[in-house]
């Protein structure tokens, strides 16, 4: 019994298929799911999402979401959702040093505060799972 | 009768009118697909965050009393967004929806409050002496999801903060190429019933879900995001409302054009026909009269 995987963000279905694993940044922790999961409704944190089908492994970098796990169906509903292909790596670079760079002065206003983390989180994201791609090319 | 060079010139510029709106409707045809594209990509999402509030909600059930889900028994203050466009010549696209928008806000019994999105709509509320709080005019041409979100945080903040008891959005609804229709629309709060999808029955089987980190938390941000992502349809579907109505505007300018230019070709013709006319008479007369004269002369 397959996984099937739905990845849907504001404006596109970035993924949807038949899949073997699907590994997400929940709010609990990391998570694998397999086929016959319980059903589990979690947001997500700014991280990683893999998917492994056949012998061949994607790599996501989502920015915060929902994973709605019910019937080995998995609906992932993301903020914003980027193969690791897609990543572009100097614009990352940039939010994350201007990220960085606007937290030196915290704002005052928590949800600010906290908005400037999730931008600040995305973008190391987003490096990460494009240093995958990179390390996986040279082999 | 104008003389033929004042019809040519005339048809000239009729002409160059109709160039203009030829290509003005070229232009709006190509972008009603673009927005209608963009509008459609934004239904899985928003279908997908309604099939998981309804089980948040078949699920939870009592715990799912969120205070945007939550309406109020006194209704005292009323938000209206009024979506319309920033530029015109769309014919009556921005005078429907306004007229809409306006209309509902005087049948309130509470007080209402106007939000403009669009220059268009925001001059028809000043005009009309309405009550005006905020002007979100000036989106780009493809607005993205960041860029409405100021417009989503404003009105939910209120409505938290007890200044709006009720958030309408009046948009036009982007039915057909041929029919847009301006619709009121309640954003505010968030209305369960028509939220959950068609055929969605709360006491069916319920699977034994987990909650991670707990539906009141899960609720706390899958909400806001919702209602943004109304905002935000809304706000598509609009544009591509207006796109269709300056097309067809547009193609009825150009066709009123094409036909002005066959009426004053169909002068102009006359004209010239006269003009030939009159200029053969004098030489016929003036032939007649020099050969009464020689006649007179010889005899």
């Amino acid at each position: 019994m397959p996984l099937h995987l739905e990845i849907v963000t504001s404006d596109a279905t970035v993924f949807s298929g038949e899949v073997d694993m699907v590994t997400v940044p929940g709010a609990g922790g990391v998570m694998g799911i397999l086929p016959r999961h319980a059903p589990v409704l979690s947001t997500l944190k700014p991280g990683e999402l893999t998917v492994k089908v056949g012998g061949d492994e994607l790599q996501f970098a989502i920015g915060g979401g929902f994973v709605d796990i019910n019937n080995s169906k998995v609906i992932i509903l993301a903020d914003s959702a980027e193969r690791s292909e897609d990543i572009d790596v100097s614009r990352a670079e940039t939010a994350r040093l201007r990220a960085e760079e606007l937290l030196k002065n915290p704002p005052p206003n928590k949800e600010e505060l906290f908005k400037l983390e999730n931008a600040l989180k995305r973008s190391q994201v987003r490096l990460h799972v494009a240093g995958h791609r990179r390390r996986g090319n040279r082999i | 009768m104008a003389t033929a060079r004042e019809i040519r010139r005339r048809i000239k510029s009729v002409k160059n009118i109709r160039q203009i709106t030829k290509a003005a409707q070229a232009v709006s045809a190509s972008r009603v697909r673009r927005a209608v594209d963009q509008a459609s990509a934004t239904r899985p999402y928003t279908q997908r965050a309604r099939e998981l509030l309804a089980s948040i909600a078949s699920i939870a059930g009592g715990e799912t009393r969120h205070a945007l889900l939550t309406s109020r028994d006194s209704v005292r203050n009323i938000y209206v967004v009024l979506i319309s466009s920033d530029r015109g010549l769309c014919g009556a696209f921005n005078t429907n929806v306004s007229r809409m928008a306006f209309g509902f806000g005087r049948e309130q019994t509470a007080a209402v409050s106007y939000i403009a999105v669009g220059r268009k709509g925001l001059n028809f509320l000043y005009r009309r002496g309405a009550k005006v709080i905020a002007d979100f005019s000036g989106l780009p041409q493809k607005p993205s999801l960041l860029d409405t979100t100021a417009i989503t945080r404003t009105v939910v903040d209120a409505f938290l903060e007890g200044k709006a008891d009720e958030v309408h959005l009046v948009f036009t609804d982007y039915v057909s190429p041929a029919v847009q229709r301006p619709v009121v629309k309640k954003l505010l709060p968030l209305a369960t019933a028509e939220l959950l999808p068609e055929g969605h029955n709360a006491s069916g089987p319920k699977p034994a879900y987990d909650f991670e980190p707990d539906p009141a938390q899960i609720l706390d941000t899958l909400l806001p995001r919702l209602t943004e992502m109304q905002l935000y349809q809304a706000i598509l579907e609009s544009l591509a409302s207006e796109h269709s109505a300056r097309m067809v505007a547009m193609k009825n300018a150009t066709d009123n054009a094409s036909e002005l230019i066959t009426s004053l070709t169909l002068n102009y013709n006359k004209a010239r026909q006269a003009g030939i006319t009159n200029e053969l008479l004098d030489i016929a007369g003036g032939a007649e009269a020099l050969r009464q004269a020689l006649k007179a002369k010889a005899s």
